[in-house]
């Protein structure tokens, strides 16, 4: 019953002081209160499930070795893996092998991205481009990365050019994709709004139409990151030669050539392990901030 | 001419022109199923400056794409349109805010594109903030404010164009009536503030009435002048006072019968 007293009261002195309060009250009965999770919440929910999964993994594992279902050079023993990681670690090698691959990965995206970005902005705002690309573009997503091996190997040798070959080819459809997918989800009320405050043309690409566009190319990122990780591990295991210096991908390999299990395991968990990481640490965090700052991320 | 001529030195605004906005002799037509369709016939209105205009009729009639052409965003088949002031400023049904940005940050960007030096941005920002009174809202997000008070940023914004000319597209309609009628009070005190001419477009006859010095009446496919009236009540008026009911029973009557002569072919 309050507001038909205040609309009332309103009614009763229609002057600026009362208007302010009456504002000030509706201000306050209609604002969004929106709140963070608290940190043990965060623990409970999204830490501890993928902990008993994981431990639950490592356990049947276990047990399948203990049932002795296949030999014991087909399916070691979480512990032998264990031991090739404390021989490689104290070999001091580790984050050697870990650093060689994951600087490759990361410096490729970057070069992905710088090109990715133009290319999508591009596709996505002029007309010709987008049909003439647009297609081969998308199409091109779907061709696994480790096709572009061989031709990669042929052009540019056994060098870290042509990994970098390689992850770009794998990364920047994704990236520029994404961007595609973004600008076009951009509600076309931005772009009238934006126009008629002056931000036309590079203005309001850069004002208007990057950030808006932004969610859709977040998106794009992080998927070209999983492109980028899966082409360079395609390009170490088929492309290993000793002036590579030794990456994850060619532990792998090494260990198929010395049928060393528990050193195939190792390197396959390392790979998997380094994708998640980076996809937690970087891509994750950028995606929820973009994402929250906009109020897009409705908790239930 | 006089009277525009009295109300420009009221203002004290520089204007070499007598109007805001001239809209001569417009005609629209957009390419349809059924070939060319006429959306707007022949439309001549002048906005004086200071003036407060509202477009009212019922759908179809192109009171949108009026307003779309005097922002500039459209152009016109035939016929001119001048606004001396510059590029007007557009305010839409729905907010149009940037959810990338904080609101004063919103407001901020529109200084930005006007050319203001940016170590006058934010003070200009949180002063119009101030005047649509949400003084602590400057960091606000968005998603975090009531849709009045995304409405009353989005006022800032267009505000912050520092245009001589505000065009508004059903502004209100979204909202909810308690919030709408105090939106009615704060954009008149603004508009008597700030001096500005308005052109308002909506559907709805009582706050055509509410609002305006002139309501002008556009008929439907096509989009015709139909009728004008001024409203000479005095302001602060509310919506419920009975001499903005008794012109309002007078408008609907008038609306009625030009939505009526559509369901006679």
């Amino acid at each position: 019953m309050a507001s038909t007293e205040t609309s009332s009261e309103a009614k009763a002195k229609p002057d600026s002081h009362d208007l302010a309060g009456l504002e000030a009250g509706l201000d306050a009965l209609d604002a969004v209160q929106s709140h963070r999770t608290p940190v043990s919440e965060v623990l409970l929910k999204k830490v501890l499930p993928p902990v008993v999964a994981v431990v639950l993994v490592v356990a049947l594992w276990q047990a399948l070795v203990w049932a002795k279902v296949t030999d014991e050079g087909s399916l070691p023993a979480p512990s032998a893996v264990w031991d090739s990681v404390s021989k490689l670690w104290m070999a001091g090698t580790l984050l050697e092998v870990v650093w060689t691959s994951v600087s490759r990965g990361l410096l490729g995206f970057l070069l992905a991205l710088a090109i990715g970005t133009p290319l999508g902005l591009l596709v996505a705002r002029v007309k010709f481009v987008r049909a003439a690309i647009g297609p081969i573009l998308s199409g091109l997503q779907s061709l696994p990365s480790v096709a572009w091996v061989p031709p990669a190997v042929i052009w540019l040798g056994l060098n870290n050019q042509m990994m970098y070959a390689v992850i770009l080819l794998g990364a920047v459809p994704s990236i520029a994709n994404g961007l595609v997918s973004g600008v076009d989800q951009v509600p076309p009320l931005f772009l009238r709004a934006g126009r008629t405050m002056g931000a036309t043309g590079l203005k309001g690409t850069w004002h208007i139409v990057m950030p808006a566009a932004l969610p859709g190319y977040v998106a794009g990122l992080k998927q070209g990151w999983a492109f980028s990780w899966r082409s360079l591990m395609a390009a170490e295991i088929i492309a290993s030669s000793p002036d590579l210096g030794l990456g994850l991908g060619q532990l792998l390999e090494n260990g198929r050539n010395n049928a060393d299990m528990p050193g195939v395991f190792l390197a396959i968990l390392l790979i998997l392990l380094v994708g998640i990481a980076i996809d937690l640490l970087l891509f994750s965090p950028l995606e929820r901030a973009v994402l929250r700052g906009r109020g897009l991320l409705v908790k239930n | 001419m006089t009277n525009t001529l009295t109300k420009d030195q009221a203002t004290g605004r520089t204007t070499t022109a007598g109007y805001a906005a001239r809209i001569e002799h417009v005609s629209k037509s957009f390419a349809g199923p059924a070939g060319r369709q006429l959306v707007l016939d022949d439309i001549t209105l002048d906005v004086a400056p200071g003036e407060f205009v509202t477009l009212l009729g019922a759908s179809g009639c192109g009171k949108s794409t009026l307003l779309n052409l005097v922002a500039g965003l459209d152009k016109p088949s035939v016929g001119s349109i001048a606004t001396p002031g510059g590029r007007p400023a557009l305010m839409f049904q729905e907010h149009a805010l940037f959810p990338w940005l904080t609101a004063g940050k919103n407001i901020e960007l529109a200084l930005r594109l006007r050319g203001v030096a940016k170590t006058e941005r934010r003070t200009e920002a949180e002063r119009l903030l101030d005047l649509v009174r949400l003084g602590g809202a400057y960091r606000k997000r968005v998603h975090e404010l009531s849709g009045g008070m995304r409405q009353r940023v989005a006022l800032a914004r267009a505000l912050a164009q520092d245009s001589q000319l505000l065009l508004m597209d059903e502004p209100f309609a979204a909202l909810d009536a308690i919030t709408r009628d105090v939106l009615h009070d704060e954009l008149t005190r603004i508009w008597r503030e700030t001096q500005l001419s308005v052109l308002f477009v909506t559907h709805n006859v009582r706050e055509a009435v509410r609002l305006a010095e002139r309501v002008v009446l556009l008929s439907s496919r096509p989009g015709r002048i139909a009728r004008e009236w001024t409203v000479g009540i005095e302001q602060p008026r509310r919506i419920e006072d009975a001499a903005v009911a008794e012109l309002s029973v007078e408008i609907t009557e008038e609306l009625r019968g030009e939505i009526r002569r559509h369901g006679q072919h």
